[in-house]
């Protein structure tokens, strides 16, 4: 098997007192749809934001590709921040889509898509646009591309941010809950994007309630409880019979998400 | 003299107010903007002269501080006039108070936002300049516009350093005609004339730039 995509080791992460994650070692394997589950509290969101580094960990060590991500770790254990040059380097392989969407609410949709591209990468405004016009054609909004976000459906901001983190042309792509702020008539829509971006071969995260998706589309499960990993691997061999109480106990919450066909 | 001449040198003095209030306004709120820029910043050597500046702009009168820069820079070795100074002492002081309004437009601008720009691998400067500054300026534009009525008010005060603008050629006529009534009511009028005038713009831009809300 190739070279993971990410590798998470011995990974803590607390806020103040708390423990959130507490020792969490994964493999994002690549050209697959690894999914995080677990009751809310679990620490899946923590650990897909440890992933951007939008979460600082507390210990631990995340490998982008085997770089390391916002920490360099020493032979005798301990760890050097790296300079925000370099985690902005390594951060270029990974997209981010966030439950709220997050589009820039003074840009159009067309705007949105190609600001990074303008001002990081520095293409002229022509070059930007029309590549950021192929990433709303592939989210089916080319016909948005001049509406601000106010005048878009949660569903269509949220296949904008998606485009807009594809624009950049990421290895990896993480999804924190993307449907969970839509109204369920508008999450199939986002479901559909995500679908055709898993058949393409990318490498992708997704933390969701929608455990109907998670079983179909995703190829790795990590199913997390109380900041700890209690279950990794494929959709078979996590929702199959016999099944781990817990999973079973948080399964029974889901019904309606479609965890009703795995029961 | 007829009314048609002190119309006539009226409005000669409010062209005054209005190049100086208008020049002041745009140069203060850049540097409202950087200033409101280096209140936050985590780097003490930014913020803790962001935030002297703010605090003696905000403390000292304004006609002290005309009269401050009108006598202080000449006895730096810099010759200014008289509009030079006037609009030095404006600019900053209302650069003060837009810093505060624009500081706590950036503080509102949700940290998601911020969190997309960082994942879209802008770095700090670009995420202010293309998110952050016109996020909070959209949000605080109320506020503003309301400084920027209030500064072209305050500029009646540069006539202590010699600039003949409408309140200094109101007073000049109506010691020459006897008629302080008559002037300071036409005075009133243009003035505020000039204030709807600041505020048709700000409501104009407003819906301008309300991002694509119907």
């Amino acid at each position: 098997m190739s070279h993971p995509a990410v590798t998470i080791r011995g990974l803590h992460k607390s806020f103040g007192a708390v423990e959130v994650l507490r020792g969490i070692d994964l493999d994002i394997p690549r050209a697959q749809v690894t999914c995080l589950i677990g009751p809310s509290g679990s620490g899946k969101s923590t650990l897909l934001r440890c992933m951007a580094f939008l979460e600082e960990t507390s210990s631990g060590s995340i490998l982008i590709d085997d770089a390391p991500l916002g920490f360099r770790t020493h032979a005798d254990g301990s760890r050097t921040r790296l300079p925000a040059a370099d985690i902005r380097t390594a951060r270029r392989k990974i997209g981010m889509v966030f439950q709220q969407f997050n589009l820039w609410p003074h840009m159009t949709a067309l705007g949105n898509v190609s600001e990074a591209l303008k001002t990081v990468q520095k293409l002229g405004r022509r070059e930007a646009e029309d590549r950021a016009m192929v990433q709303l054609k592939k989210v089916g909004l080319a016909e948005r591309a001049d509406h601000f976000p106010s005048q878009l459906s949660g569903g269509q901001q949220q296949r904008v941010a998606i485009a807009r983190a594809l624009a950049l042309e990421p290895e990896i792509m993480l999804f924190d809950e993307p449907t969970s702020s839509l109204d369920p008539e508008l999450t199939g829509e986002v479901l559909n994007v995500m679908r055709a971006l898993a058949d393409d071969g990318m490498t992708m995260v997704v933390v969701s309630h929608e455990i109907g998706f998670s079983a179909s589309v995703g190829q790795k499960i990590a199913f997390l409880d109380q900041g700890q990993l209690l279950l990794t691997g494929t959709p078979t061999e996590v929702f199959g019979k016999p099944r781990h109480p817990r999973l079973d106990q948080f399964l029974e919450t889901y019904l309606d998400r479609g965890a009703a066909m795995l029961l | 003299m007829n009314s048609w001449k002190l119309w006539m040198l009226l409005l000669q003095g409010a062209g005054l107010t209005v190049a100086v209030s208008l020049l002041s306004i745009a140069i203060g709120l850049a540097i409202g903007a950087v200033i409101s820029a280096g209140m936050l910043s985590s780097k003490q050597v930014f913020a803790v002269p962001s935030r002297l500046f703010v605090s003696f702009f905000r403390g000292v009168p304004l006609l002290v501080q005309l009269l401050l820069i009108y006598n202080l820079l000449p006895a730096i070795g810099i010759n200014v006039s008289s509009v030079g100074a006037a609009i030095t002492g404006l600019s900053l002081c209302t650069a003060a108070y837009q810093a505060e309004n624009l500081r706590g437009g950036l503080m509102s601008v949700p940290k998601g936002l911020i969190e997309a720009a960082e994942m879209a691998g802008l770095n700090a400067t670009q995420q202010f300049r293309r998110i952050r500054l016109p996020i909070a300026f959209r949000l605080t534009l109320p506020a503003i516009i309301n400084e920027a009525i209030m500064i072209l008010k305050a500029s009646s005060l540069v006539s202590v350093v010699g600039v003949v603008e409408l309140t200094r050629m109101t007073q000049d006529l109506s010691a020459s005609t006897y008629r302080p009534l008559e002037l300071f009511a036409m005075a009133g009028v243009i003035y505020f004339i000039i204030n709807w005038g600041l505020s048709f713009i700000g409501s104009y831009t407003e819906n301008a730039i309300r991002w694509g809300r119907p």
